[in-house]
């Protein structure tokens, strides 16, 4: 069977994901890792756009690719890291140091695997959810929640203006 | 004559029969080039359109010496620049020094995509049209910032850190400027935010947002009073100034591009894109309307620039938090409310 264009464009940004994501982990240098975040995100965006479901797409470039991840090299940037960093992260990142994370996350590996084994899951491409079903099925299932991460960021905001306040 | 016509059809006939089902995208295919090219090409003559404006209004001539009215110094301009030496610093980082110019002239670039021209002509129509324009806003703030950073000089980074604290804040309640306009049209579309305007231009109903739009539009191209980024008397040339040749070439010319991306979005979400007298009967006319208005508002970045001094970098942020956000807020709430009525809730 001739894999669809679609069906190519989910694994090419699949595979981007995974590349990018573990040079953000092997980068030396902090700026850089976190472009490398950056592109792991575009790619699971794409992933998102390749699944029919643009909405979250453009929400996953826009809140993390666009506003978060602008944050973190905002701070790393402030931060004036210099190549003492560089330095010590290479003396950081030896072999020993693998071992760990790659018994956990080789765990959760085989973990998703399990779950994804049982094939009734949706076929890239298949549909399309327009923001319109999304927007429906936020302010009718799942009201409650909504009303309750609104509350969370509220309190939130007011927190931040209070630490923010000079007196 | 007809014979030799009629021999050409027959020898074209199997090409084009193998092309059929290709046509469309061939035909999108050029459409895009055609329109990426023609909006860079305007984008590099609203150089020269801003300097003769800007000498118009200060009583004196402007570059009018190369070619007719001025015309070639773009091009003169264009020569010289890419002959320069494209010199990277020894100091900066230099993989981000060359990708931060690259980002901000594509990104504007892309934002063009979404915009329709006319009934007929436009380049993507996305059903998320609003949310895609939003998300390149967004990313372009990496190539100021990479800009500032990579270059590893005081001024460039303090430049980038005023950029990335000042497009934060004003994407916020752009954002939600932008909302009240979908929540009217129903859609994220702009092709059916262009479509619900056919009886009224959006500037009535959305005034508020429109308000809120037009600090938060010259905030996203880095134009005066929003150049703070590129503070000349104060950071030198901001995050640019260790560019040179045609990086420096592209950070300006993504300026304009920007300008004319903006400009374009202005026409189509508060202004009614193509719609105007006769542009039902005749499409064509459709886009004259479209590219008459958008070059208003590109005449109007320059008349702000050469009427508005530079605010200070505190009250550019506190006129975005304290006044433009509660406006926006406010349109939200009274739009929603509109809306609710007149659907009978």
């Amino acid at each position: 069977m001739m894999p669809t264009i679609i069906e190519i464009c989910f694994y090419a940004a699949a595979a981007v994901a995974v590349l990018s994501t573990f040079l953000v982990v092997t980068g030396k240098n902090p700026v850089h890792a976190l472009l490398y975040l950056v592109v792991s995100l575009f790619a699971v965006a794409m992933i998102f756009f390749t699944l029919g479901a643009p909405f979250a797409g453009a929400l996953e470039i826009i809140v993390y690719a666009g506003a978060i991840m602008v944050l973190f090299v905002f701070v790393v940037m402030m931060l004036n890291l210099g190549e003492a960093v560089v330095q010590q992260e290479k003396l950081w990142l030896t072999p020993r140091a693998w071992i760990g994370p790659a018994l956990l996350s080789s765990v959760l590996l085989g973990l998703l695997l399990y779950v994804l084994v049982p094939s009734d899951l949706h076929m890239a491409g298949a549909t399309t959810i327009s923001p319109k079903q999304v927007g429906i099925v936020l302010y009718g299932p799942y009201l409650l929640a909504v009303e309750l991460a609104s509350m969370l960021l509220l309190g939130a905001l007011v927190a931040a203006y209070h630490l923010g306040k000079h007196e | 004559m007809s014979g030799f016509l009629a021999k050409l059809q027959a020898w074209f006939a199997p090409i084009m029969a193998w092309l059929e089902p290709w046509l469309p995208f061939i035909f999108t295919a050029l459409t895009t080039l055609a329109i990426l090219l023609i909006m860079v090409i305007v984008a590099a003559y609203m150089i020269w359109l801003e300097r003769r404006l800007l000498g118009l209004w200060q009583d004196r001539y402007g570059p009018n010496r190369v070619g007719p009215f001025g015309l070639g110094q773009v091009v003169a301009d264009m020569l010289k620049i890419f002959f320069k030496e494209d010199w990277v610093p020894s100091f900066v980082d230099k993989p981000t020094f060359i990708i931060a110019p690259v980002i901000a002239m594509s990104m504007m670039m892309l934002g063009f995509a979404v915009i329709p021209l006319s009934p007929t002509l436009g380049v993507a129509d996305l059903n998320i049209g609003v949310l895609f324009f939003l998300a390149i806003a967004g990313l372009s703030v990496y190539a100021v910032m990479l800009g500032g950073w990579s270059s590893n000089s005081k001024y460039a980074l303090l430049g980038g850190i005023r950029s990335t604290a000042q497009t934060i804040s004003y994407e916020v309640f752009m954002g939600l400027a932008l909302m009240g306009v979908v929540m009217q049209a129903g859609s994220f579309s702009l092709r059916d935010i262009v479509n619900a305007q056919a009886g009224m231009w959006n500037v009535i109903p959305q005034f508020l947002a429109f308000l809120a739009w037009v600090p938060a539009a010259l905030a996203v191209t880095h134009r005066t009073p929003f150049d703070l980024p590129e503070a000349e008397s104060e950071l030198v040339q901001g995050y640019h100034t260790e560019y040179s040749g045609m990086k420096f070439g592209m950070f300006m010319v993504s300026e304009y591009v920007g300008i004319v991306m903006v400009s374009g979005l202005t026409t189509t979400l508060f202004f009614g894109g193509w719609h105007g007298p006769g542009a039902e009967q005749y499409p064509i006319l459709g886009l004259v309307w479209f590219c008459a208005k958008t070059f208003l508002f590109m005449c109007s970045y320059i008349l702000v620039r050469a009427a508005l001094p530079r605010p200070r970098y505190d009250q550019i942020m506190a006129a975005g938090w304290k006044f433009c956000l509660p406006l926006t807020l406010v349109n939200l709430l009274l739009t929603a409310a509109v809306v609710l009525w007149n659907s009978g809730v």
